[in-house]
């Protein structure tokens, strides 16, 4: 299904897109080497951020520095990252690590929230699925929401989300099902020649999964900027070096006609068109033109035997 | 160092980026010219230069080098090339004491396990000289080829995790560059190779991917070339391009030309 069309569009896919982070749990960003999803997560976070959410980042891929790179100073200053990038192995014995690796930091992300609405970025699931049993991160993430809709047995808190970023590649098919079965959206991502595409599959409870397509491209301070549809003039052609050579534009002949060029073709009769005219000229001898006669001289030798006319045929 | 690369790249010895991971990929053909490429680069530009040569010998890649303009001898003993030479050190690994741990340490073991004494050894070869007798630039690691720790029994994730702490390293403490040259089998039942490859792909900001022609082999055209920008810090338009060119290995150069575009065709 395709955004629709018209005075309401630009409103309607404004919500398709909120709808992302609005429906809380497991969100999963499925990105390509050629469409990578990191943009997308961190224009997630910025919105997210400037609702005045707290956004906890568990980072396994990038440095702090390049992730929080280009964040303004309002939006970094919510945002709190979990470094699992410098030291995940421990390898270097700087004291730095998290204790009880990955799988307890992410374990332990749940228990430092604070209370109100509350995003947590995963920088990526995939280093996490290469690293962690899928079953025990299926758990982990699964705990992850249950603990937080119910602190502490209570009532329903704050809606909580999950961004995780999942390379599809690296991944067989029953890890990528049992993630994809635990999330409510997932976005995967594609496109065309310098257009993204997301393709959003969101399962809202006790309704039809929803299917939509979203073009859109960020902006260099990590804002979204939608689009109704692929740009045109990337469409036909796949590759930008091999397009527009017009073949029309260096024959030696004319191609087109002019108004008046096809007017003098129109009007001009070709020589095997019969008319009336041409059989009344052909008909009609000609006032200066003798009527035909055959002047014939007989050869010395010519039969001319009335009586059998084929005796020089030798029959 | 190729000049037409350079150009294609847009980046000469005097100004190369730093901080980030080259990934070099080669289906279907022999990508070694983009490693020999990529060393003498680094080495023009006075970059330390830290080479984990698991393929070919160091003669092998001296002999090339000088075709290209550079002595990894002289660089070697000025200490701006730093050569682990793979062939002739894992023989060392079974014929010395055990004690002292050696970069291929894991050749020894009887489950590979992980590439820690690797790592240490690029990270103790890259460390920064405090004497100041000789400035270089900054660290480059060069690993050829990454695919045969796979076939030397390791897995996948351990390579990564080995590319992963050299990342933090070279790239991120000390604003260094990796150039590291995966095969791509092109072979799905090879998943080990596959996860590493894209695994790295997702890592990496820039890939150069050599492929040989699918129409076979051509004595003019050695195969295609495409380059796939990954950072994400520059505009769209250049970002999402990729690239593909053919090319023809010469003697000491490579030249690059538009698909179908080949001297030899026009």
């Amino acid at each position: 299904v395709t955004p629709s069309e018209g005075a309401g569009g630009g409103t309607r896919r404004e919500l398709e897109m909120e709808s992302v982070l609005a429906l809380g749990g497991l969100v999963l960003l499925r990105d390509s080497v050629e469409w990578e999803g990191r943009t997308l997560l961190k224009a997630l976070i910025k919105k997210s951020a400037l609702c005045g959410e707290q956004v906890h980042i568990l980072g396994c891929e990038v440095s702090e520095d390049e992730f929080r790179e280009g964040f303004d100073s309002s939006i970094n200053s919510r945002l709190i990252y979990h470094d699992l990038f410098r030291d995940p192995l421990n390898w270097s014995q700087t004291g730095e690590t998290l204790p009880g690796g990955p799988l307890g930091a992410l374990q332990a992300m749940c228990r430092r929230t604070h209370p109100g609405p509350v995003t947590i970025a995963l920088d990526s699931l995939s280093w996490l699925l290469l690293h962690i049993p899928c079953t025990s991160l299926c758990q982990a993430l699964g705990a992850l929401s249950r603990q937080h809709a119910h602190p502490g047995g209570g009532s329903p808190a704050e809606p909580l989300r999950v961004l995780g970023l999942l390379h599809e590649e690296l991944h067989g098919p029953g890890p990528l099902g049992a993630l994809s079965s635990l999330a409510q959206t997932e976005v995967t991502l594609s496109g065309t020649v310098g257009q993204a595409s997301a393709h959003i599959l969101s399962r809202r409870p006790r309704q039809r999964p929803a299917h939509q397509t979203q073009w859109f491209s960020i902006l260099p301070d990590f804002s979204l900027d939608l689009q109704g549809g692929p740009p045109l003039e990337s469409q036909p052609h796949a590759d930008p070096h091999t397009a527009s050579v017009d073949p029309t534009a260096h024959v030696t002949f004319n191609l087109h006609l002019s108004k008046k060029e096809r007017e003098a073709k129109d009007s001009l009769t070709l020589p095997f068109q019969f008319s009336s005219e041409k059989q009344q000229a052909l008909l009609r001898p000609g006032p200066g033109q003798a009527t035909g006669r055959i002047f014939y001289e007989p050869d010395a030798y010519d039969d001319l035997d009335q009586e059998d006319p084929d005796d020089d045929l030798d029959v | 160092m190729f000049p037409e690369l350079n150009n294609l790249l847009n980046t000469t010895p005097d100004r190369a980026e730093q901080g980030k991971l080259t990934l070099l990929c080669d289906a279907k053909t022999d990508g070694s010219f983009l490693v020999h490429h990529f060393l003498s680069f680094y080495l023009k530009a006075n970059c330390k230069v830290c080479f984990v040569a698991l393929i070919q010998s160091f003669s092998h890649y001296n002999i090339v080098g000088q075709k290209l303009g550079v002595s990894l001898t002289a660089a070697r003993e000025s200490g701006q090339l730093v050569f682990l030479e793979g062939l002739k050190s894992s023989v060392d690994v079974f014929f010395r004491a055990q004690a002292a741990p050696h970069p291929l340490q894991f050749l020894r073991e009887a489950d590979a396990g992980n590439l820690q004494p690797l790592y240490e050894f690029v990270r103790e070869a890259l460390k920064p000289v405090g004497d100041g007798q000789a400035a270089w630039r900054c660290p480059v690691l060069l690993v050829d080829d990454l695919s045969v720790l796979l076939s030397l029994g390791l897995g996948a994730v351990a390579v990564l995790d080995f590319v992963h702490y050299c990342r933090v390293a070279v790239c991120w403490e000390r604003k260094g560059n990796i150039v590291a040259l995966v095969h791509d089998s092109g072979d799905a039942e090879d998943e080990e190779n596959d996860i590493l490859l894209n695994g790295l792909s997702h890592q990496s900001h820039l890939i150069l991917r050599a492929e040989g022609l699918a129409t076979g082999f051509c004595r003019d055209v050695h195969g295609q070339l495409r380059v796939l920008w990954r950072t994400p810090s520059q505009p769209a338009a250049q970002r999402d391009r990729s690239l593909t060119y053919q090319y023809k290995i010469q003697d000491k150069s490579v030249s690059f030309f538009a698909k179908g575009m080949s001297p030899a065709v026009l």
